[in-house]
Parts: structure tokens; C-alpha cells; sequence
């Protein structure tokens, strides 16, 4: 059966931890994981609870997949009420976290209420309990994991923990887990301190034997491994560069958001790209790229660790930093560097460690620090507001204060703790904010990928690259190419990569193997290990019936169709170099045939119909 | 020709591909909790290590057992815990230097790489190649040869490519 059955329920009010079994009814429909996980916190919650009140829950969801040797089936994601977009939150997370909550013997947990002090969860197998967390309230992600695991006196436990950013109310601050990999986006460990949850520690024993045919499953696994392998991007690209791979891609087909993206294309690309990770630097010969590292039961490893230069103006007076640890991934060595103008690698690095060691979006934090940096040039936000930063694109010291004011929440990194939205509001300036529904952009500028446009726009967590990722097909030609500059098509492509994800992102695999795997490769995995009769068919509907369930929740929280839309520099101003010179995005020549496609009003209301077909 | 696991880890990436194979393969759980094999992340130094059972030839925990329950297997030279015999005494535990014979608390009974009967899983699984399945007489060859590409490019770069 491959679920564990069984949900763990914590009631922070009360301070109660419960066992439940799982609703294997909804399992069939929604599968588990970000599709499961949404159902249940659509039927317990109200779309209209405000993020960081104790009536929001906050769940931790495994998927069926996660923790057994399906290749990259670690994943775990996070779903509650995200406070930076009031729209539903949905973040996943690789690391070992999720396999580690499978192990113990569980689906997933929900976190209800609030608790009067903070706390950590303490899960060992069937034992589960909360206990005060006094001495790791106001400590770093990093800090928190040291004491923990001294404290509990047993290298194996795995925690996920939320740092000072989301402590002090940062509005994309993220859940992270083995130190350096991160339920990321949309604020979810904001939503965690807010009920004075500071740590998950897990350990697990117990395993997974439940798989439905053992003998299937290690074949069609085994072969889709095989598929991994042998395919150029997950079997060589993604363990040599990483995600970074695409740096100098997308920045030649001109779609590198550069400068609060008043640019398409950033002279400094190359030097903050997988390449230059290689390259040897002066001070002590090393490269910033020590080693590609896996997530859990990963086969492809496109995780990148890195060192810092121990000469570097950043950290040459701060010996704490001169260790290895998860370095840039190509969103955040965009949303770090391009978007600031910024092609100091070492800076890039430091930013990204203060984003793990204290739990930030790296994409929101970059991206927030681009907007004030236009506003700051054109003398809106002045040197009074920043305390003294520089604020100037170009500037790497300015990004390396600014990482560490946000991190702790201190002086203005507060301000920078708002979100570019807010931020751009605050000094009368909102068109200048790059996000979709208060979420900030990631690495790929819609007026060079037309069909990212549409993705972002109807994004159910708000600018997201993760929920239908046409930039395969657009830049990548997978399955199929099809040119970047034209709209045509794009609707139909949209959705599609968009349901498909939806079902990946349920099972406990990771969207990344999609690179190599269609569902055809997927479906056969689910159903060796799974009842239910899991086709690629199936799989699609439940992806379908996922974002349908998300879009219903957002119309009923207020983000309706009038958010499916882009700030006007995307749709305005043109991008003034590289192929799409002389093209902004053309949304409106995708939306109403999308709207269509998903069998939804004019309006972007999905039809009773709709809804009735999906079981929604 | 005897066989041996050839543990590499600068090859391995910490995917645990070979913690999951192990534990399925003998216990019929994806468990890594189970497994004979373990693979150590060095975090701040950026380095996974799998490690595991080498099979003494003079194998302490054979010698230690007080009721022969650890036996060589003739055909993998595989160091061999008849669980029936086991009395869970862990004597072996403590005799073995390197720590890779371990109690499992479900059964009262010690558990160690036994070479899976001459196919070791975890070498199918690894991705990497960093744990591999050799001639146990030459666990050091691919090393050797890395090392003799070496010395010819050095040749190559001191006398110009030679001729």
C-alpha cells in the first residue's frame, strides 16, 4: 500500500499529539503529499482565516513514493495559508526530512492552533510529544540543528527547523531541513513561528514494507533509474552544473531577469553560472564547487556544496562560514545576482548560506533587495532608510548586510522582510513590485519564454516556476520544442505541464525527474507500490483535480481571475535586448484560451461542471 | 575468482541508494535504520562515505562468538551470521574493530554484510559507482590506473607528447 496510514495530529492549543488514520478515501483522489495535504486543509480550514492566526493549520505531507528506492523519492511539502500571498502555500522540500517521517510511520502531520510557548515536535516512531523550546527560540536554522542533535545525543535524527527570519515575521521565510534544503517559497515557516513551532526532529525505524508488488516495484524502478541515467540533462547536466546549468542557457535566449527586470540579459551571467563554480579561485586554488550532493534516494544529485572564498570581504573576518554547505542553485544565484546586477560569486555564496542559515526565500529575499534597489536609485528609499547601506545595483556588500539584516530581522532588513509587494507599496511605487498575487518572480523573464507568462499569471501560490515549468519544452524541448516567442499553443502546454505536476508533487517524487520521465514512466512506479490502478491517465486527472481544488480555495480566499495577470513592466515595456528584443509578454492572447481549456468561466471561476467531472 | 566490495568515497553523492537496496534485500523494508551498509555525511567538509563490513580474513567477530554462529562462506569468503544459532549476545559487537556488526532490537539477533551470496545489492544500487562489486585481489586496480593516466600526462607534458 505504500502509505503509512496513519496521520499525526498536533494540537497546539491544547498541546495534544494524536494518531488518525489516514483517509484513504481522499488517498485515492488526491494521492498524498501537496494534493492530499491541500484536500485536507481545504475541508478543515476557512479560505478566509488570516495566515498567521491559530484557527490557519500548517501540514507536512509525505507522498506515497516517499522513502522507498523509487529514484528521488525523498520529498516532503508543506501546505497551510501563506501569508505573503493570502493565496494557498504549497512548498517541497528534498533533503532526508520526508523520508525520515516515513520511516517513523507516518503520512503527515498537522500542526492546528497555537501553542502559549514555543516548542519543538519530538516524533521516534509511534511516540510523538511536544517540548518547550526554550533554549532554540531566537536561534539560527544552523544553531538550532547543533543543539538539538546534542541534546538528543543521536546523529540520526533529521530536523526541520524555521530561523530568526520567520521568528521576527519575515513574509517568506522557509521551513528548512538538513540544514540546507528547504520547503522554500510562500512564507510556510512564517506560518510554523507564528504557532510557536521552532523544530520537527524525526527518527524512524520502522521502514516501509508495505509495497504492493515488491517484485514490480523493483523492476519498473530499476528502469526508470535507467531512464535517469541515460538522459543528457538528469544523467549528465544536473549532476555537473546542478540547476545552474541553465544560467548561461537562459541568459542567452534572453530571459534572465537582470535588475528588478528591467533587463532580459546580464553581462555578468557566466561568472556566477555552474562553469565559473569550477573554476579555481586565487586565494587557495579551490573552486567554490566542492561536490555535487543527493537528496534522499536521488539518483540524478543536482545538489550543489560549496565554499566560500576564506579571503572574500564576506567572511574573512567571520571563520564560522569556512566549511562546506549547499550552494547556488540556479534560483538562487539568479534571484541573488542578476536581479541585483551582482556577479561576485563569494557574495552570491554568503547570501545563499544567511538564506539557509536562518530560512529565507532566497528568490523573494533577492528579488525584494532588486526592487529596493530601483527604488533607492531613482531616491525614493534613501540611505536614512537603509542605515547607511548603499543601496546600488552592483553593489555585493549591500546584498551581504542586507542578507544578514534580513536573516535576523533587524533595522531594514524588517522592511525587506515585507516582500517586494509591500515594500514597493510602502513607498508608493507597486508597479514596480515583479510579483503574481505578492510573490516574487523566479529565473526566467516571461517576455523571453511567452508561455511562463501564462504559468506565472495562473500560478495557484503566485509566481512560481515550479507549477507547470513550460520553459522544458519552450528552451529545453522536452517532451516536445516549441518556440519561446509565440503564444500560440502555449495554453494547452500550460496546462498540461501544470496537472502533471500536480501529480508528481503528490507522489514523493521530485518534479526535476521530469526532465527525463513523462508520467508514462511515473505512473507504473505509483501502481507497483500503490492500490488504486495508478495510470498516466489517472495521474493527469489527479493533477487536474489538484489545481482545481487549489483555484476553488484561492477564489473563496478573494484571489480571484483579476490576479491571473503580470505587473505591467512584462507586459509593457519590451525586453530591450536578445531574441525577444521588442517584445513584452502577450498574456492576453493565452489566458481566455486557458480559461477554456480548464473548462472555467471568462472569469477564471471553474464551472459546476468542471468541478462535478473531477469530483472536486 | 573471490570477489570484494570496493568503496570509493569520493565518487559517492549521500543518496542512500545502497542503505535502501541493503535493507530491502534482507529485510524486505525500504529502512536504512536496517541496513548493513551506512553511508556518513561529512557536512563541513562537503564528503559522503559509505561504509561497511571489509570480511576479515581473521575476522574478530568469528573468533568472538562464543556459540560459532558467524561462519565463512566458502564461495564469497563472506563472514556469515546463521541467525538460528544467534543468541544475541553481541560479543561480535564488540570485538569487531570497525563497528560494522550491529543488534537489530526486532529480532535479538546480529545483522552484517554477508556479500548478499556473492551479489551485493548495495553495488547494483550505488549510481555512482562508489561502492562496485570487484576481483578481491584487486580492490586498489581503477585507483592504480587514475594514478598511471597521471604519470603519462606528466610525461606528455614534460617531453612535449613523447616521439
Amino acid at each position: 500500500m505504500s502509505w503509512a496510514g496513519k496521520i499525526l495530529r498536533v494540537n497546539l492549543n491544547a498541546g495534544t499529539v494524536t494518531p488518525e488514520p489516514l483517509n484513504m478515501e481522499w488517498a485515492m483522489q488526491y494521492l498524498g503529499q501537496r494534493g492530499l495535504a491541500t484536500k485536507y486543509l481545504v475541508e478543515e480550514t476557512d479560505p478566509k482565516v488570516d495566515p498567521l492566526s491559530p484557527d490557519n493549520k500548517l501540514i507536512m505531507a509525505t507522498g506515497p513514493l516517499t522513502g522507498t528506492m523509487a529514484s528521488t523519492g525523498g520529498r516532503y511539502s508543506v501546505i497551510t495559508k501563506g501569508p505573503l500571498t493570502g493565496a494557498i502555500a504549497c512548498s517541497n522540500s528534498g533533503g532526508f526530512f520526508g523520508a525520515e517521517l516515513k520511516h517513523a510511520g507516518w503520512d503527515m502531520i498537522i500542526f492546528e492552533g497555537r501553542s502559549p510557548k514555543p516548542v519543538y515536535l519530538y516524533v521516534e516512531d509511534d511516540h510523538a510529544e511536544l517540548i518547550p523550546a526554550d533554549e532554540i527560540w531566537g536561534k539560527s536554522v544552523w544553531e538550532t540543528d547543533q543543539i538539538l542533535h546534542e541534546k538528543h545525543a543521536d546523529p540520526l535524527i533529521r530536523i526541520a527547523a524555521v530561523g530568526r527570519a520567520a521568528e521576527k515575521g519575515c513574509l517568506y521565510a522557509a521551513i528548512v531541513n538538513d540544514l540546507h534544503r528547504a520547503a522554500g517559497r510562500s512564507g510556510v515557516g512564517t506560518v510554523m513561528a507564528s504557532k510557536q513551532v521552532k523544530a520537527v526532529v524525526v527518527r524512524g525505524t520502522k521502514g516501509i514494507s508495505n509495497i504492493r508488488d515488491p517484485e514490480a516495484f523493483e523492476e519498473v524502478t530499476e528502469a526508470a533509474k535507467k531512464v535517469l541515467a541515460e538522459n543528457a540533462v538528469t544523467g549528465e547536466g544536473l549532476p555537473k552544473y546542478g540547476t545552474q546549468v541553465l544560467m548561461n542557457v537562459i541568459n542567452e535566449i534572453g530571459a534572465m531577469p537582470t535588475r528588478n527586470m528591467r533587463d532580459v540579459q546580464f553581462e555578468g551571467a557566466s561568472k556566477i553560472s555552474g562553469e565559473a563554480m569550477y573554476e579555481p579561485r586565487e586565494s587557495d586554488g579551490k573552486p567554490n564547487l566542492v561536490t555535487n550532493g543527493a537528496c534522499f534516494g536521488c539518483t540524478i544529485a543536482c545538489g550543489r556544496i560549496s565554499t566560500i572564498d576564506p579571503t572574500h570581504f564576506t567572511i574573512k573576518d567571520k571563520p564560522q562560514y569556512r566549511h562546506a554547505s549547499g550552494g547556488l542553485e540556479y534560483e538562487a544565484a539568479w534571484a541573488l545576482g542578476s536581479d541585483e546586477g551582482i556577479d561576485d560569486l563569494d557574495a552570491l555564496t554568503y547570501a545563499n548560506f544567511l538564506c539557509n542559515e536562518d530560512g529565507l526565500d532566497p528568490i523573494s529575499f533577492g528579488a525584494t533587495v532588486a526592487a529596493a534597489m530601483e527604488l533607492y536609485e531613482m531616491g525614493v528609499i534613501t540611505r536614512e532608510d537603509t542605515g547607511g547601506i548603499e543601496l546600488k545595483f552592483g553593489n555585493a556588500e549591500a546584498l551581504a548586510r542586507c542578507a544578514e539584516l534580513t536573516a535576523r530581522g533587524e533595522g531594514f532588513g524588517q522592511v525587506l522582510g515585507l516582500g517586494s509587494k509591500r515594500l514597493c507599496e510602502k513607498y508608493g511605487h507597486p508597479d514596480l513590485s515583479m510579483t503574481v498575487k505578492g510573490q516574487e518572480f523566479p529565473a526566467y523573464d516571461p517576455r523571453g519564454i511567452q508561455g511562463m507568462g501564462l504559468a506565472y499569471a495562473t500560478s495557484n501560490r503566485g509566481a512560481c516556476h515550479l507549477r507547470g515549468y513550460s520553459v522544458a519544452s519552450e528552451v529545453l524541448g522536452i517532451p516536445y520544442k516549441t518556440d519561446p516567442l509565440v503564444t500560440e499553443g502555449k495554453a494547452e502546454l500550460v496546462k498540461a505541464f501544470q496537472d502533471a505536476t500536480g501529480a508528481v508533487d503528490s507522489s514523493g517524487l521530485c518534479v526535476f525527474t521530469t526532465f527525463a520521465w513523462t508520467l508514462e514512466d511515473i505512473a507504473p512506479q505509483i501502481d507497483a507500490a500503490c492500490e488504486g490502478n495508478w495510470t498516466p491517465e489517472k495521474l493527469q486527472e489527479v493533477g487536474e483535480r489538484v489545481w482545481n481544488l487549489e483555484r476553488k480555495y484561492n477564489i473563496e480566499a478573494g484571489i480571484t481571475g483579476k490576479y491571473d495577470t503580470l505587473p505591467k513592466r512584462l507586459l509593457k515595456e519590451a525586453a530591450k535586448t536578445g531574441p525577444a528584443k521588442g517584445m513584452a509578454n502577450r498574456l492576453d492572447e493565452m489566458l481566455p484560451e486557458y480559461y477554456s481549456l480548464r473548462g472555467w468561466t471568462p472569469d477564471g471561476v471553474p464551472t459546476p461542471e468542471t468541478l462535478q467531472r473531477l469530483g472536486v | 575468482m573471490l570477489k570484494s566490495l570496493a568503496l570509493e568515497p569520493a565518487k559517492c553523492t549521500g543518496c542512500l541508494q545502497c542503505e535502501l537496496a541493503c535493507s530491502w534485500e534482507n529485510e524486505a523494508s525500504f529502512n536504512p535504520s536496517k541496513s548493513r551498509i551506512r553511508v556518513f555525511t561529512f557536512h563541513e567538509e562537503g564528503r559522503f562515505a559509505p561504509y561497511t563490513c571489509t570480511q576479515c580474513a581473521e575476522a574478530w567477530c568469528l573468533h568472538a562468538c562464543p556459540v560459532e554462529a558467524i561462519v565463512i562462506n566458502g564461495a564469497t569468503g563472506a563472514k556469515e551470521v546463521i541467525e538460528d544459532v544467534c543468541v544475541g549476545c553481541k560479543v561480535c559487537t564488540i570485538a569487531c574493530p570497525f563497528g560494522t556488526v550491529n543488534y537489530n532490537h526486532d529480532t535479538g539477533k546480529v545483522i552484517k554484510c554477508d556479500l548478499c551470496g556473492g551479489d551485493p545489492a548495495c553495488a547494483r544500487a550505488c549510481p555512482t559507482e562508489a561502492i562496485t562489486w570487484v576481483d578481491a585481489d584487486q580492490t586498489g586496480y581503477d585507483r592504480m590506473q587514475a594514478w598511471a593516466a597521471r604519470s603519462v600526462e606528466s610525461i606528455d607534458a614534460t617531453q612535449g607528447g613523447g616521439a
